[in-house]
């Protein structure tokens, strides 16, 4: 897959070059502009003010809270927050698009040379440098289907916040493209400034492709790939279009530039629009907005009000708690899953890896199984943490445990009631277990006798037959204790 | 004839509280008057139903301290959105355009109990010096048939000149308040750009666009000035900062007040007796204690040529969203997307809306946009610039509103040159978002002649105090057009 492309472009004497432009829906409540609600799946225009219909008359106002966002995001990648930014009109006529322009911005972007460390598949970890993030919003829809010979426009979308970043051209295979991608997904949604919802559109990217001869530092004429909405889809986009260039190259064809879509079917792309003949967008500054002011106080509120970041968080998983870093990856991967962890470790300190494996296992399993998302998991980080407070002083076994998670997860109580209920409290009382212990041996006399004969293995035949005496609540380290002391 | 004006904002509003005059009354003069006076052309609609009801409501709850425009009737440029009821912005395209919502400035007065009896003619989406860019027909100049009564807010200005309302409500991109204001003999305000807002109000060239007053009066024009000012959380170029009572300021004397007198204003174009009738107007306000500083103003010559450029750019972007998609004309019958585009356009626009259009499209182009629009940004700079020098030793600055008095209909519709070429004096002012005021000063041959004075942002009441003063001891703004 991926790193063989890569390698097989490398082998071949290519290198691909690979620059990402994504879109951020901003999860705000109303639009960039206007108050109309942002949510998703509403009836057509339901969700249009008078301005994303561009009524005469109307104007912009911009909606802080998105600017926020976009702080927090520049924040985030450690770029610059730019003290005066520019909303710019970007011109074109389309159905979808009322005013006949996008807002956008284009000189002066809010937020400019950030970076990111991404780890790659392969285990490698690049830094990819983030050009600009901009705000913008996003156009209406176009509906094609709904109505015989016309096309209907759905201004629900019209005005919805965007947040625009641009990698530079820095990646060089398909696998860190989409590591990078899954990267900044991480992020924003760990920030709280976009859904990540990519079914629904919320987060979807363009792919600018090029490739040259190894050694070559001129970029090769590149091809973009518009409005990529799944992490596979722009694997596979990127792996067809590398191999399609290099071999149109190769053949003696020039690349054109244009802009192309993916067709997940046939997993190729094809040509849009030629570049050549694109529009002419004539952007200039939107006389209706002031320059953004961006006050250093609010910059630093936003910095202060910044979470620990997924990067930290994972080092500090890693140094601080020992945990391996296949965990602290995977727990960190969502803030909500590391958050969970962090909640439930707290009620069980230095208990990191417990804890781990009981997140990425049991917790993620029942999630996975029931699709649901952490914050709707039926056990909340309390109640795990006092079943594992029960197995960590002896009152349950791990397998015991096990049960009585998949009796919580269906809603049967806390651990401690479902323990008491279900009676599985272990048999740690040395009495008892004892007096098991002598009823087994004397059940198994002959084993008794190949055991004291030297035939160790016995051992662990009497444990099972006492766990099978005591339907498994024996204390398993006591019951060793116990046993060993007997036979010996 | 005897006079047709009504008396001033205050007497009015004194004999409404007093129970002396009805606002019904008021408003079936208006009407009448409107009648008489329909050859002008000076409104797109009449409302005059809904006005006599309003008229009606305003007199049954009238009150001893009714607000100072309460049961008044006056008259709405056509480029402000009225909630249910067509507004045309005088163009084609908007002919079957009913708004579902109330601009600011209409909320503002609706809110202060005035009444609107109509909504007035105007150049096309404000685009033009003297109202024949109209669709729906030239206005016509009270003070002569012949005459153009200036543009863009031509119909606004005529009504009131001929005695029809007591002030009506303008807008002001390169001039359209205070050229008709000085064409029609009447006092117009162009406030700080930024102090009214624009919510509700078609835009033509959204960094020049302002609302503003045309009265008999400056004391009237402050009255209407402090009911639409203010702040608006949904104009984002709306200025946070509370109107200053401009009432309280009207009668400070002018000793001491320093009045800048441009060179370039009464530079080349202008006619000499045109001069002449401002400088006699500035002998007035010296005699009131002014103080007259001769001053020069670098860039002034370059004004036009800057307007030209970034008007109709942002006026090209502005505009693009009447494309026959949601609202507004919509060409029969188009094959494809492009066609009903490009014919819905042509059809709606009239010619100098799409003259600007494509000098705007052609000034943003790849290529062309460093050397026009980037260049004329600049040149705004210099000319804002000029005037914050200027201010640092002049309280106003003083110069004809226009070059000549009001021209002949058709004499500059076929020359766009000369018709913006008039506009040397207006222009600036917006290029600068200054508040600037046109006041009468006298007539040449027979034809009003303006006064401008130009005042520091946010400084309005400085330019009505001035005015007030010199209307106090002159009587042009109180001459009437014969019929």
């Amino acid at each position: 897959m991926s790193t063989e492309t890569r390698s097989n472009a490398d082998q071949r004497g290519w290198q691909a070059v690979i620059g990402l432009e994504i879109h951020a829906q901003l999860s705000t409540v109303s639009k960039l502009f206007s108050r109309a609600a942002t949510a998703y799946g509403a009836e057509p225009n339901t969700q249009a003010a008078l301005l994303d219909v561009a009524l005469p008359g109307t104007l912009p106002v911009p909606n802080r809270e998105a600017i926020r966002k976009a702080i927090q995001f520049g924040l985030a990648v450690q770029g610059t927050i730019a003290q005066h930014s520019v909303f710019a009109r970007k011109n074109y006529f389309y159905p979808d698009l009322p005013k006949g322009y996008q807002i956008s911005q284009y000189e002066l972007p809010v937020v400019a040379d950030g970076k990111i460390a991404v780890r790659v598949d392969d285990g490698r970890r690049i830094d990819v440098e983030i050009q600009r993030a901009h705000l913008e919003e996003d156009a209406g829809k176009s509906v094609h289907d709904a109505f015989h010979a016309e096309t209907g426009i759905d201004l629900n979308r019209a005005g919805t916040p965007l947040l625009e970043i641009v990698s530079a051209p820095v990646m060089h295979s398909a696998a860190e493209a989409v590591a990078y991608m899954r990267t900044v997904h991480t992020l924003v949604r760990w920030l709280g400034i976009c859904d990540g919802n990519m079914q629904e559109g919320s987060f979807r990217c363009d792919c600018n492709v090029s490739v040259r001869r190894d050694g070559e530092t001129r970029l090769g004429t590149r091809t973009e790939i518009k409005n990529v909405n799944s992490f596979r889809f722009v694997e596979k986009s990127i792996e067809y279009e590398i191999e399609r260039q290099i071999r149109a190259l190769e053949n003696g064809e020039a690349i054109v530039q244009e802009t192309r879509l993916y067709d997940p079917t046939r997993h190729q792309t094809r040509p849009m629009r030629s570049k050549e003949s694109a529009d002419d967008y004539r952007y200039f500054p939107d006389p209706d907005l002031p320059p953004l002011a961006i006050a250093t106080a609010d910059i630093e509120r936003e910095r202060a009000a910044l979470p620990e970041l997924p990067q930290a968080r994972r080092q500090r998983y890693i140094d601080g708690l020992g945990l391996p870093e296949a965990d602290a990856d995977q727990l960190c991967a969502d803030r909500a899953n590391a958050d969970y962890f962090e909640a439930v470790l707290a009620a069980v300190p230095g208990q990191a890896k417990l804890c781990a494996n009981w997140v990425l296992g049991e917790v993620a399993a029942g999630l996975n199984e029931a699709a649901i998302d952490i914050a709707a998991a039926p056990v909340s980080p309390a109640a795990l943490s006092q079943l594992l407070q029960r197995l960590r002083d002896g009152s349950i076994s791990g397998k015991i445990a096990k049960d009585v998670f998949a009796a919580m997860w269906q809603g049967e109580g806390s651990a401690d009631a479902i323990i008491d209920a279900r009676g599985l409290k272990q048999i740690s009382d040395s009495g008892a277990l004892g007096a098991a212990i002598d009823a087994v041996l004397a059940d198994y006399p002959s084993q008794l006798d190949d055991y004291r004969k030297g035939n160790d293995k016995l051992l662990q035949f009497f444990v099972g037959q006492v766990m099978k005496r005591t339907k498994g609540q024996a204390n398993p380290q006591q019951l060793n204790e116990l046993l060993r002391q007997k036979l010996g | 004839m005897s006079s047709t004006a009504f008396p001033t904002l205050a007497v009015l509003a004194d004999e409404l509280r007093s129970g002396r005059r009805s606002a019904v009354d008021l408003v079936q003069q208006a009407l009448q008057r409107a009648g008489q006076c329909a050859a002008l052309n000076g409104f797109v609609s009449l409302q005059g139903d809904e006005a006599l009801a309003a008229a009606a409501a305003a007199d049954s709850a009238r009150t001893a301290t009714a607000a100072p425009l309460a049961g008044i009737p006056f008259a709405l440029k056509d480029i402000f959105c009225t909630k249910g009821i067509t507004t045309t912005c005088g163009s084609r395209m908007l002919q079957n355009f009913v708004p579902p919502y109330d601009a600011h400035v209409v909320e503002q007065l609706h809110a202060a109990g005035a009444i609107r009896i109509g909504k007035t003619n105007m150049d096309e989406f404000a685009m033009g010096s003297s109202n024949e860019n109209s669709a729906y027909g030239a206005c016509v100049n009270p003070w002569g048939s012949d005459r153009v009564p200036g543009g863009s807010s031509g119909g606004s200005a005529a009504v009131v000149a001929a005695g029809i309302v007591p002030y009506a409500i303008g807008t002001d991109t390169g001039g359209s308040i205070r050229q008709p204001a000085a064409f029609c003999g009447i006092t117009g305000l162009k406030p700080t750009y930024g102090r009214v807002s624009r919510y509700g109000m078609i835009a033509y060239a959204s960094s020049l666009d302002c609302a503003g007053v045309l009265a008999r009066s400056a004391q009237d024009c402050a009255t209407v000035f402090q009911a639409i000012a203010g702040h608006d959380d949904r104009d984002a170029t709306s200025v946070e900062r509370p109107a200053d009572d401009v009432q309280a300021s009207l009668d400070k004397p002018l000793h001491g007040l320093r009045i800048g007198v441009a060179r370039e204003y009464f530079g080349g174009g202008v006619l000499p007796a045109v001069a002449q009738r401002c400088h006699e107007a500035l002998a007035e306000l010296e005699k009131l204690g002014a103080v007259l500083v001769d001053m020069a103003l670098a860039n002034a010559h370059h004004a036009i040529a800057a307007y030209y450029v970034i008007a109709p750019a942002e006026a090209s972007s502005n505009l693009a969203r009447y494309d026959g998609v949601r609202y507004g004309h919509r060409c029969a019958e188009a094959r494809s997307l492009d066609e009903m585009y490009s014919r819905s356009r042509a059809e709606g626009f009239g010619s100098e809306v799409k003259r600007r259009i494509l000098v705007g499209t052609y000034a943003l182009s790849a290529g062309y946009y460093d050397a026009y629009y980037v260049r004329a940004q600049k040149v705004r700079r210099l000319i804002a610039n000029d005037f914050a020098a200027a201010f640092a030793s002049v309280d106003l600055i003083a110069g004809p509103t226009t070059p000549t008095p009001a021209f002949r209909l058709g004499e500059k519709s076929g020359d766009a040159l000369a018709m913006y070429a008039a506009d040397v004096n207006t222009v600036a002012v917006n290029l600068a978002g200054l508040p600037a005021i046109s006041a009468p000063a006298g007539f040449v041959d027979g034809l009003p002649v303006g006064l401008q004075l130009i005042a520091p942002a946010f400084a309005e009441a400085r330019l009505l105090n001035a005015t007030h003063q010199l209307q106090r001891v002159t009587d042009w703004h109180l001459q009437e057009p014969a019929a």
